[in-house]
């Protein structure tokens, strides 16, 4: 199968400002793989890049064997950020199915998408209300449904659990694998929280500061590779508490330390 | 900031400002609003007495009494002129809007539009427009009521232009680059985020406009023309030195720009229903 | 081409293409204008009402009055008229503002006038409070104060400070109460008094929300002086001029022209002057979060 998305040497400069300096990086099919460094590494940019909301000046993308442009356009890969970004005259359902609407698909099957996917993220009896209606970490699950309406097979998440405080993070967190996990999506999931990294990922990517270089990966601690159909909470409490995750936190940490030095 | 800042120097201030714990609802809520009571009354009262027992002459002053008095006699003219006045201000409110919203549309979608557009609205807003109203009359007559109210459709043009541009500009980074992931067209932008993302500003403008045209409505009949409004009335009624019966109509104005000012606060409030 | 000339180029343009609407509007449309059900909806395009945009120019510099001995220009009377105004209305804007500013400084340092007066305050940017401007009118020549009889030029300054007052004080109420409360904290938990809060924090503060209300101030004290002109019969302003301008425009419809480009610039001018404060002012933009 063709890789979520390869990277091959990409280059980013602001004017004078190096923000990424030769990346190579792949994610594989269904792969959960995390962007963690200090701010300023690129971490965003790179994200932006897979996302064509950024060009290249070097290097080559590739996501799922397209260009970042024509993956766009085809709606290959859905998006969430820091911010929910909901629109708040549309409800609850309506926000989901943005990405439908935009691409045309009909209202009855939009409708019936919607109710899946609130269902999934464990939010349909708030179908019919208005994002303002909703705590923040109710909004970013809605934006995380909103990202899938499309059945993507890529997922790009920009510190969306940021703003967010850290018991309902850890939440979603589970959440977000569980869904994941149902959808059998690759992750590209951007952070600067080292245990979320870890508990997320199949690979933990740590990027040195400006220009932003991958430094070390560090394989992470995600509970059940591929696809898994019924991860419990307690799954993701049992990782948090064991060996392996603490080690992994301080492989990541010793990463980061070597790439400011 | 809030929207109701939208536009500088809007009557927003009393939302969005400190609360207090216990002035929200019921008993809590007279207590909130007691002061503004008694210190109407009490106004009400020392303006009484200062100009009866101080013997201010009534072109100065005429005291409440009067005012009321006078208010009662003259009931059904004033009834009848605020209807002409009120009608002049409602027509040319509308008017003003549509074609305020529709500049601003075209505004939006053309830079060059835009760019003309925009010196000649800042340009208005500064210039005393009420002065138009004797142009108005010598074009269209003075036995219409046309002059009037293409003045109120000039004076609302302006805060309804400038809040719909601001609200057509005003779109949260997030939302764009969420249009941008999903491939969207512009006009699919302008549908799914610009447009109705511009709405409370419209309504903002609608709100800041409404008082703004029964304002114009008034200066408007100082400058000539028909003598059927309030504001040929306040003049004649000075000038006959009836003053009680002038701050009768006075009071029949304030209460009509209260009118439309609630009324453009209710229709704001029912659009951006269920928004934050 | 830069994008402050391209704004230069396309200001003027915008202006041309009035002209050149104004001029069209004469060509094309019938000089009677279309007259519906007995409602006039296009507008009468002869020369008695709409002359050209040249014959407007050319009339400011003829004398005022045809074959009198000194001849002032109706260029020099629309000038020297709204010179007059722009007094009245700067002298009325500086004492408004002056008392707006004490009112907003009393509210915030005192709830409870607050709660009082600022219902009042608000209600009255709602209410057409030039309503008044009239029943002003009566005061001219018949009162006196301290052996000082009143003028009607004062009358006239007395309504446009009382409708600059009124955004001043709310603008200027926001502006002090604009701080946020962890800035508010900051300067209790420095033990600083209301005075130095004041100053150093609520003062600056309040520059962006005042700007914008003496900018609207300015405008609604130029209308007021000029209706205030009107409506008490002052003689040597502008609004006046528009009046005696427009009595006289079935036999010289240009002149009413004149006093009304007279009364915009007017307006433009205090716009400006208000410019000028907010580049003064400018390094207190930012300083509201």
């Amino acid at each position: 199968m063709t890789a979520a998305v390869a990277l091959a040497g990409v280059d980013k400069r602001f004017g004078d400002v190096h923000a990424l300096d030769g990346i190579d990086l792949e994610v594989g099919p269904g792969e959960f793989v995390s962007l963690i460094g200090p701010s300023g590494c690129g971490k965003s940019t790179l994200l932006r890049v897979v996302a064509d909301l950024e060009q290249p000046t070097g290097g080559a993308a590739l996501v799922g064997g397209k260009s970042p442009q024509q993956a766009r356009l085809d709606q290959d890969y859905g998006i969430a950020f820091q911010q929910a970004g909901l629109l708040e005259w549309r409800t609850v359902a309506e926000n989901v199915e943005l990405p439908l609407h935009v691409h045309g698909v009909g209202k009855v099957e939009r409708r019936a998408r919607a109710t899946d996917l609130l269902t999934l993220v464990g939010l349909h009896e708030f179908a019919g209300s208005r994002p303002s209606e909703l705590s923040g970490g109710m909004q970013q699950r809605v934006a995380i449904a909103r990202a899938l309406a499309p059945s993507p097979r890529l997922l790009l998440m920009d510190e969306p659990f940021g703003a967010l405080d850290e018991m309902t993070r850890e939440r979603m967190q589970a959440e977000l694998l569980r869904i994941i996990g149902e959808t059998g999506a690759a992750v590209l999931f951007v952070t600067h929280s080292i245990p979320e990294a870890v508990v997320l990922s199949d690979r933990v990517v740590v990027m040195s500061p400006r220009p932003g270089r991958i430094t070390e990966i560090v394989p992470g601690c995600r509970p059940v590779d591929g696809a898994a159909t019924d991860l419990a909470p307690a799954d993701v409490e049992d990782v948090r508490e064991s060996g392996a995750f603490f080690s992994a936190i301080t492989a990541v940490r010793e990463a980061l330390r070597k790439g400011h030095e | 900031m809030t929207r109701s800042d939208a536009v500088p120097g809007a009557a927003g201030v009393s939302s969005g400002r400190r609360v207090r714990p216990g002035t929200g609802r019921g008993a809590g809520r007279l207590l909130g609003v007691w002061p503004a009571v008694a210190f109407g009354i009490a106004g009400l009262v020392v303006w009484e007495l200062v100009v009866v027992l101080g013997r201010v002459p009534s072109f100065l002053l005429p005291p409440p009494s009067a005012i009321v008095t006078q208010i009662g006699a003259q009931a059904p003219v004033i009834l009848a002129t605020t209807a002409v006045t009120g009608g002049n201000a409602l027509v040319g409110l509308v008017a003003g809007f549509v074609i305020g919203v529709a500049l601003a549309l075209l505004a939006a979608a053309s830079r060059l539009v835009q760019e003309l557009a925009t010196p000649v609205v800042l340009a208005a807003s500064a210039v005393p427009i009420v002065a138009l109203a004797p142009v108005f009359t010598t074009m269209f007559g003075s036995t219409t009521e046309v002059a009037r109210r293409l003045v109120v459709t000039v004076v609302v043009i302006v805060p309804v232009f400038v809040s719909t541009m601001r609200g057509l500009r005003q779109v949260q980074p997030v939302h764009a680059e969420l249009m941008t992931s999903l491939a969207a067209t512009p006009w699919q932008h302008a549908r799914f985020v610009r447009l109705p993302g511009a709405v409370p500003y419209i309504m903002t403008g609608l709100r800041l406009a409404a008082p703004a045209a029964v304002i114009a409505a008034i200066v408007a009949e100082y400058f000539g023309g028909l003598q059927n409004g309030l504001g040929s009335r306040i003049s004649s009624a000075a000038a006959n030195t009836a003053y009680a019966r002038a701050w009768a109509f006075v009071a029949a104005s304030i209460a009509l720009g209260l009118l439309f000012h609630l009324a453009g606060l209710l229709v704001e409030r029912l659009v951006t229903r269920g928004r934050t | 081409m830069g994008s402050r000339s391209r704004t230069v180029v396309t200001t003027v343009a915008a202006f041309v293409l009035l002209i050149v609407l104004w001029e069209l509007a004469k060509l094309v449309l019938p000089p009677g204008g279309v007259t519906v059900g007995g409602t006039r909806v296009l507008p009468r395009t002869d020369n008695a009402a709409m002359p050209h945009v040249w014959t407007v120019l050319g009339r400011l510099t003829e004398p005022e009055v045809a074959g009198a001995a000194t001849t002032r220009t109706v260029g020099a009377a629309v000038a020297s008229g709204a010179l007059f105004t722009l007094g009245l209305a700067m002298g009325g804007l500086l004492l408004g503002g002056v008392l707006g500013v004490l009112l907003a400084l009393v509210m915030q340092r005192f709830r409870l006038v607050e709660r009082a007066a600022l219902p009042y305050v608000v209600a009255s940017q709602t209410v057409p409070l030039i309503a008044i401007a009239p029943l002003v009118a009566g005061w001219g020549g018949n009162i006196a104060i301290l052996g000082w009889s009143w003028q009607p030029w004062a009358s006239v300054m007395v309504i446009a400070s009382y409708l600059a007052f009124f955004p001043i004080a709310v603008g200027m109420l926001r502006g002090l109460t604009s701080p946020v409360s962890a800035d508010v904290e900051l300067f209790r938990a420095m033990a600083s008094g209301w005075w130095t809060t004041l100053v150093r924090l609520r003062l600056p503060a309040s520059v962006p929300h005042v700007v914008p209300a003496v900018r609207l101030a300015a405008a609604a004290a130029v209308v007021g002086a000029i209706v205030a002109e009107i409506s008490t019969g002052t003689r040597g302003g502008i609004g006046r001029l528009i009046i005696e301008y427009a009595q006289s425009a079935t036999g010289d419809p240009s002149r009413m022209y004149t006093a009304i480009l007279g009364a915009a610039v007017l307006g433009l001018v205090a716009a400006g002057a208000v410019g000028l404060l907010d580049v003064g002012l400018r390094r207190y933009r930012g300083s509201v979060r």
